[in-house]
Formats: C-alpha cells, structure tokens, sequence
C-alpha cells in the first residue's frame, strides 16, 4: 500500500463519484445543452484515469477489469449500430429514429439520440480507459533520469 | 499583387494566413526532427491547423452560437429563431469527428513508438535508420549468391 | 425540425432496400462481435462468413446497376445534399466486387498463415482489425459523400496500420515500416481534408453528386483548384502514386503475408476509384485545369513509375519486396489509363485494377505459402521449390503470366486495351505513340523480373533439408480460383469488359455521370 501523498488520496476519493456524476450529467442532458457521447465518455474515463494515477494500476484494474474495458468498447459499437439495425427491422433508413415513434417523430428523435449516444459514451470510456491501461502498463523502460 | 498588400485584404484574410503557418509547422516538424515522438507532436499540430481552418469556414459574420433557442417549456422558440444568425454547426461537426480520428492516429503512433523503443533500443530515426541498413545489408550478404549468379 | 422533413407518407423499406448500406455494416458489426465473444476459435469463422456475405451483396448490387443508373440510399432519412448517401452505380459496384472477392478469398488463406506467422493471443484482436479495414475499404468505395470518404479512409487506414504492425513477430522492421506509413498516411488524409475543406467553402456541399453541379454550374476558381491539387496528392499518397509511393515496399516487405495478399490488392484500388471519382465525376476532365493536370502530371509519372519501379524490382533478392515494387509499377498503368482520357483507356484502367488485383493476390499468396515452408521469402530459401511443390508454383507461374501480360491471361486483356487507347489518342497527338511504346517495353521489364521468380522455383537445387510437400488445401483452394480466373478471364473477355466499359461510360460523363436515372430497388 501506498502511505503517501495523502491530500492527493483523500481529493480523489472525494473527486472520482463526483466526476462520475458529471459524466453521467453531459451523457443525459446532451440534447438539452453541450455535451453528448464523446464528452460523457473522456469524463467517465477520467475518473478512472485519475484512480489509477494516484492509487496505483493494478487498483484500477480492479475496479475495472481489463477484459470489461475491451468488451465495453466493442459493445458501445454494437449498441449503436444496433439502434441502426432496428429502425431498418421496424422498416424505415439505417439511423433514422422516427421509427421508434411515428407519429410523433421528435420523440422518436429524442430516444434514439439517447441510445446512440449511449452507445457513444460507452466506447469512448472503454478506449480512453484501454488507451491508458495500454501504455501504463507496459514496464518502465527509460528511467527517470534518462529524460 | 499589389492587392496581397493591402492591409484591409490581410487583416481580412488573416485566419487563413495563420492557418498555413501552423500547417508548415506542423509539416515542418514532421520532416525536419529525427525524434519519432516529435515527429507525432508535429503530425498533431498539422492537423489541429486543418481543424483550426474549417472552425473558421464556419463562422459567419455576427453568427453566434447554433443552439436553437428554448423557451421555458423547452419548445424552440420560433419566434426568435427567426431573428437570430447562426454560424455554420456543419464544419464543427466535421472537425469533432475529424478530432477523433487524430485521437486515434496520435495513440496509435505513439503505441508503435512504444514497440519500437522495446525492439530497436532507441526512439532516433537515425539511429534506427542505421540499424535497419546494417540488417538489409547482412540481409543482402547472406542470401545475395543469387544476384551475382544471375548479372 | 424532425417533422417537418417526414410529411410525406412513409413506405417500408426491405431487406433489398438496404443493400447498400448492408455492404459496408455487415463488415463493420463483424469487427465488434468477434471482440465481445474474444474467441479464437469464433473469429475466424465470423469474419469468413460476413465476407461471404458482403461478396454476395456486392454481386447483387452488381446485376441491379450494370446497365447503368445509380442505387441511393439515405442514412438517417435525411435527404441526400444534406444528409449522408450511399450511391452505388457501375463504378463502385465494380470496385466493391473487386474489394470483397478478394477479401473473401483471402481469408482461407489467411487462417493458415497467420497461425503460423503471428502469436496466438493476438488472432481475435486482429481478424477485428481486418474487418475494420475490410469496412473502410467497402465504404469508401460505396459512400456518396466527400466527408464521408475521409472518414472510412481513416478506418482503414488506421487498422491497416496495426495489420503492418502484425509483421513484428517475424520482423522488427515491420514496426517503423508501419510507423513511416502512419506518419505519410495521416499526411495524406490530412491533405484530403484540406481539399474538402476548401471545396466545402467554394460550394457549400458535400455531396459528391451535388458537388459536380454546382462546380459545373459556377465553373472553376482559384479555391476550387487548389482543393482539386490537395485532393489529388492526399489520395495520391494512400494510391501510391510514383514520388509518393514510399512507404509501399516497406509495409508490403514486413507485414504478415496475408495482411499483404489483403491490402495489395484491395487497398490502393479503393483509393484510385477515389481519385477516378473526383477527377471524372467531382471535377469534368473538360475543365482546362484538371485535363493539364492529367497529361502533365500524371502522364510523366505513371510512365515513369513503370520504368523505374519495374527497373528497381529487377534487382530485388526478395520476393515479397519484388512483387510490393512491381505494385508501384503496376499502379503506373493504371494511372496511364486515366492519364489518356478516352473511353478505352478509362476501361482499360479499370479492368487492370482487377486484374492486377487478382494476379498479384495470387502472387503474393504464392510468397505466403513459400514463407509457410520456408521461413522466408529471399530468392535463396525458395530457390527450388517448384519442383517440391509443384501444384502451388504452378498457380504462381500463371498469376507471374498474367502480370506480364501473356495472351490468354486476364493482364493481356487489359494492357492490349490501354496500348489500344494510346494507338486511338495518337491520331492527333503523336506523342502518345511513344506511351503505347512504352507500355510494351516495361513489360518487357516485368518478363525479367517474373521470370526471375520462375528461375529461382523451378532451375535452381532446393534445400534438402525442406519436405517435399504442398500447401495446405485451405491455401490451395483460394490460390486456383484465382489461378482459374486470370485464365478465365483472359478467354472469356466479355462479362468483365462489358461491366468495365459500363463503369467507364459512367466517369466519362463527368459530373453528368451522377444524375443518371434512379434504380428502384423493391422492383428488382
């Protein structure tokens, strides 16, 4: 166990349910005001970017599993081509979301725009996560001094 | 010519001269540095000018922000969406994806970056230029019989 | 908003309704299925079946358009110069035949030979990246949107990265090749993007057919030329153009053999239809600037990208490395054939860009497998090796004929039609005389340095050492269709020309070209 850096711990601990909250905040509320998938996603991933800087990789990679960070990423893909998939099944355009409600085709809109962007959100914390985990976890090759 | 000097036609013009110079930049890093991490950076450069550049082409004279306005029940407002100028969200749009796609590409050469540390011992281009050539060479020395046999 | 875009009664779609789009999604919800299952043993067998699927799918769109007009379809409901379109006419449905034949017939291939050259926890993670690649080569070709264009050249530009990458089990060097065609290629897409965006300000649109109007209707000027020599580098750097051809022979040299079997015969044809897309049906070869710029850029080039390539793959020692320099060359002629401008050559450009693709497949799968045997491809481990295995080298022998361009091979055809169409533009320009000249006489080069090949399988003494064994059946079977059909295609020259002169007619109208009539699918 780390015994250090103490503030930095604490901050975090406070930070990350926080962080997580503002994610799921621009996930939700992208129609309404800036935001969406990408940005709910590199939020998402943030946090655990910043658990696994300060409480070391392996206690991320507890948190969030290597294995779930890869089947995330393809899952995201999938919801959204999936959304793509049942509007052509309920017989309208690949994407085109007014199948979901046709007659009030801006709810339609509405939820679909909500299920691709989850899916968005997904991917991107999946990757960004994968991104990190990636080059953190290869081992140290050029030491501190070196640079 | 003489119409480049004006300065009305400058100042008018000026994101476009700014957006070259951060593209020759960014190319010029691409070509000039032997460092392969450097070498990203400058790719990232060059292409955050091209980002810079259709941001720009959007803009529309006194356009401001393309959000539809909202009344308080959460219904555009048609009324005032007929008064307002928008800029253009199309090349915006554009450019998020285009974003992704330099996220990517930055990642992914610095993962190779990465591998070739591993493998080669060194991130220099010339360094690892002078390596590959020696491999060519005992390449060449080791199965080149056949050359000679056949001039 | 919405709803005021959908007054109009809806009609429902059906399955064939889809099938442009179903062209380039099959490939790509592929790609995240197989990492969620993240088998080994289920990666294969998907990516073999959405191929077949997709190569399906190819033929149908093939028999709707072949007699010409275009399929449109819209992503999203939203109407075509707004919203995203896949138009599919002649053209494309030919390079998306091309693309998905060989992608399907390479994946047999593949399942050998990259078990043997690349460990086995990177096998799922790869048949991804090669659906993905599959994906951005499709949908580059079927897309009707210029934007649209970058961002599948990007997907396959990126996974193709990684595939080169794949190389580094055997090779280290497959690591910078991979990385020096990162760098050059992210140049490329980024030059593209600069074309696009200065088209975008010229003309407001992004819709490749709506583009040709309006360029046609207000004519050229300054923003509108520039984003033309942007776009043509961008895409000439990923085609390969001669001064722009670099990274090939590195990443063709280490990349793991089928990954090269793939991307020489697909990627850089995905890349020339664009090229051929935005010279004949974005800009009209009839504006001044874009006729200059084929017969005083691409002219010289392609000639002498024929001369030099071809000259450099002489003297290789390595197989692999002479057929990636021969691919240089190869690009050459077809670009010769766009270069000429007449109906001839354009056909003839086309019908080489399928025949190259199968012959050098097919010769690239011939280093694969002698990789497979051998441990490598320089001349001296498979010198000898005709006569061990004698079913495979024959297959070599006449997809090395068909590169030459022997009578009664497919490559025959197609460079007797582009000799043909310099014959026809020399009436009145003498100078391209000396091209048909030409044509003839760096074939002669390709006689040399494929006949290199057969000296080194069939008249030299093998290592003892190797067992006298053929290839795997999984490797042969994809190795003689190709075979057959170089041959085939070489007597029975109809089907092919006719859909090539018919893809042809469709560039040479220009932008006239891309309003042809509607196809409508749900009568077909």
């Amino acid at each position: 166990m780390i015994f250090h850096h103490l503030i930095l711990r604490v901050v975090t601990k406070l930070l990350v349910g926080t962080i997580i909250l503002f994610a799921l905040y621009v996930q939700f509320h992208g129609d309404f005001s800036p935001g969406g998938g990408f940005q709910a996603g590199v939020i998402m991933a943030v946090a655990f970017i910043l658990y696994g800087i300060v409480f070391s990789l392996e206690a991320a990679k507890k948190v969030f599993p290597e294995w779930l960070v890869h089947k995330l990423s393809a899952l995201g893909v999938l919801i959204y081509a999936g959304t793509g998939i049942v509007t052509m099944i309920l017989g309208y355009d690949f994407l085109d979301y007014d199948a979901f409600s046709p007659l009030h085709p801006t709810h339609g809109q509405h939820w679909g725009l909500l299920i691709i962007e989850f899916g968005v959100g997904v991917t991107v914390t999946g990757v960004m996560v994968a991104i990190y985990y990636a080059f953190a976890g290869r081992p140290p090759c050029i030491s501190d001094e070196e640079w | 010519m003489g119409k480049f000097f004006e300065l009305q036609f400058l100042t008018g013009h000026i994101h476009y001269l700014l957006f070259i110079v951060l593209m020759m930049t960014g190319l010029f890093i691409v070509v000039d540095k032997t460092n392969l991490v450097k070498k990203i950076i400058g790719l990232n450069i060059f292409q955050v000018s091209v980002f810079m550049f259709y941001v720009s082409i959007g803009k529309v004279t006194d356009g401001t922000a393309p959000i539809f306005p909202m009344d308080s029940n959460y219904h555009v407002d048609q009324a005032a969406m007929q008064t307002i100028l928008y800029s253009n969200p199309l090349p915006h749009v554009l450019i998020l994806t285009a974003i992704v796609v330099g996220i990517a590409t930055t990642s992914l050469g610095l993962a190779l970056i990465v591998r070739i540390r591993e493998s080669f011992n060194t991130i220099d281009e010339e360094d690892i230029l002078q390596i590959e050539q020696k491999m060519t060479r005992d390449d060449n020395q080791k199965y080149k019989y056949l050359l000679r046999d056949m001039l | 908003m919405a709803n005021i875009a959908h007054v109009a009664e809806h009609t429902a779609r059906d399955l064939i309704d889809h099938l442009p789009l179903l062209q380039v999604l099959v490939p790509f919800c592929t790609a995240p299925v197989i990492v969620l299952f993240g088998s080994r043993r289920f990666a294969w067998p998907l990516a073999f079946i959405s191929s077949v699927i997709s190569l399906v799918i190819s033929v149908m769109l093939m028999m709707i358009v072949r007699e010409g007009g275009y399929i449109s379809y819209t992503l999203g409901g939203w109407a075509p110069p707004l919203g995203i379109e896949y138009r599919i006419d002649a053209t494309n449905a030919f390079v998306l035949m091309l693309i998905s034949t060989i992608g399907t017939l390479v994946l047999p291939f593949a399942y050998t030979s990259i078990k043997n050259e690349i460990r086995n926890r990177d096998h799922t993670l790869l048949y991804a990246c090669w659906m993905l690649c599959f994906t951005g080569l499709l949908g580059m070709v079927a897309t009707g949107d210029a934007f649209n264009v970058f961002v599948f050249l990007e997907i396959s530009s990126l996974s193709t990265y990684v595939l080169v990458a794949q190389g580094a089990s055997k090779d280290r060097r497959a690591l910078t090749a991979a990385y020096d065609y990162l760098i050059m290629g992210t140049i490329g897409a980024t030059f593209f993007v600069i074309g696009l965006g200065m088209l975008y300000m010229a003309t407001g649109t992004l819709n490749l057919a709506d583009l040709a109007d309006r360029i046609a209707n207000q004519g050229a000027n300054r923003t509108v030329r520039s984003g033309f020599a942007f776009v043509i580098v961008g895409m000439g750097l990923k085609v390969a153009i001669f001064p722009l051809h670099l990274w090939l022979p590195k990443a063709y040299t280490f990349a793991p053999s089928a990954v090269t079997v793939f991307l020489s015969a697909t990627a850089t044809k995905a890349a020339l239809y664009v090229v051929m897309r935005f010279v004949f049906s974005v800009y009209n070869p009839d504006f001044s600037f874009a006729k200059n710029t084929l017969e005083i850029i691409f002219l010289p080039l392609a000639i002498i990208a024929m001369f030099s390539a071809s000259f450099v793959a002489v003297f290789q020692v390595n197989m692999k490395k002479m057929l990636a320099y021969s691919s240089i060359a190869q690009v050459g002629y077809m670009l010769l054939g766009i270069a000429i401008l007449n109906e001839a050559g354009l056909t003839a450009s086309l019908l080489h860009m399928f025949n190259h693709g199968f012959a050098k497949a097919l010769l690239f799968m011939g280093a694969g497998v002698l990789v497979l045997k051998t441990g490598g491809s320089f001349y001296l481990q498979i010198s000898g090796m005709g006569r061990k295995m004698p079913i495979t080298s024959g297959a070599i022998v006449i997809g090395g004929l068909s590169l030459i361009g022997v009578p009664g091979t497919a490559g025959f055809l197609s460079k007797w039609l582009l000799v043909q169409a310099a014959l026809e533009r020399s009436a009145d320009n003498s100078l391209f005389l000396v091209v048909a000249l030409s044509i003839v006489l760096s074939s002669l080069l390709a006689v040399v340095y494929v006949w290199r090949i057969f000296e080194v399988l069939f008249l030299r003494e093998a290592d003892v050492l190797i067992p006298s064994s053929e290839a795997p059946i999984m490797m042969l079977i994809p190795m003689w269709i190709l075979a057959g059909s170089c041959v085939w295609f070489g007597f029975s020259t109809d089907l092919l020309y006719d859909v090539a002169n018919q893809a042809a007619l469709n560039l040479l109208e220009g932008s006239m070209g891309m309003s042809g009539s509607i196809l409508n699918l749900g009568m077909n």
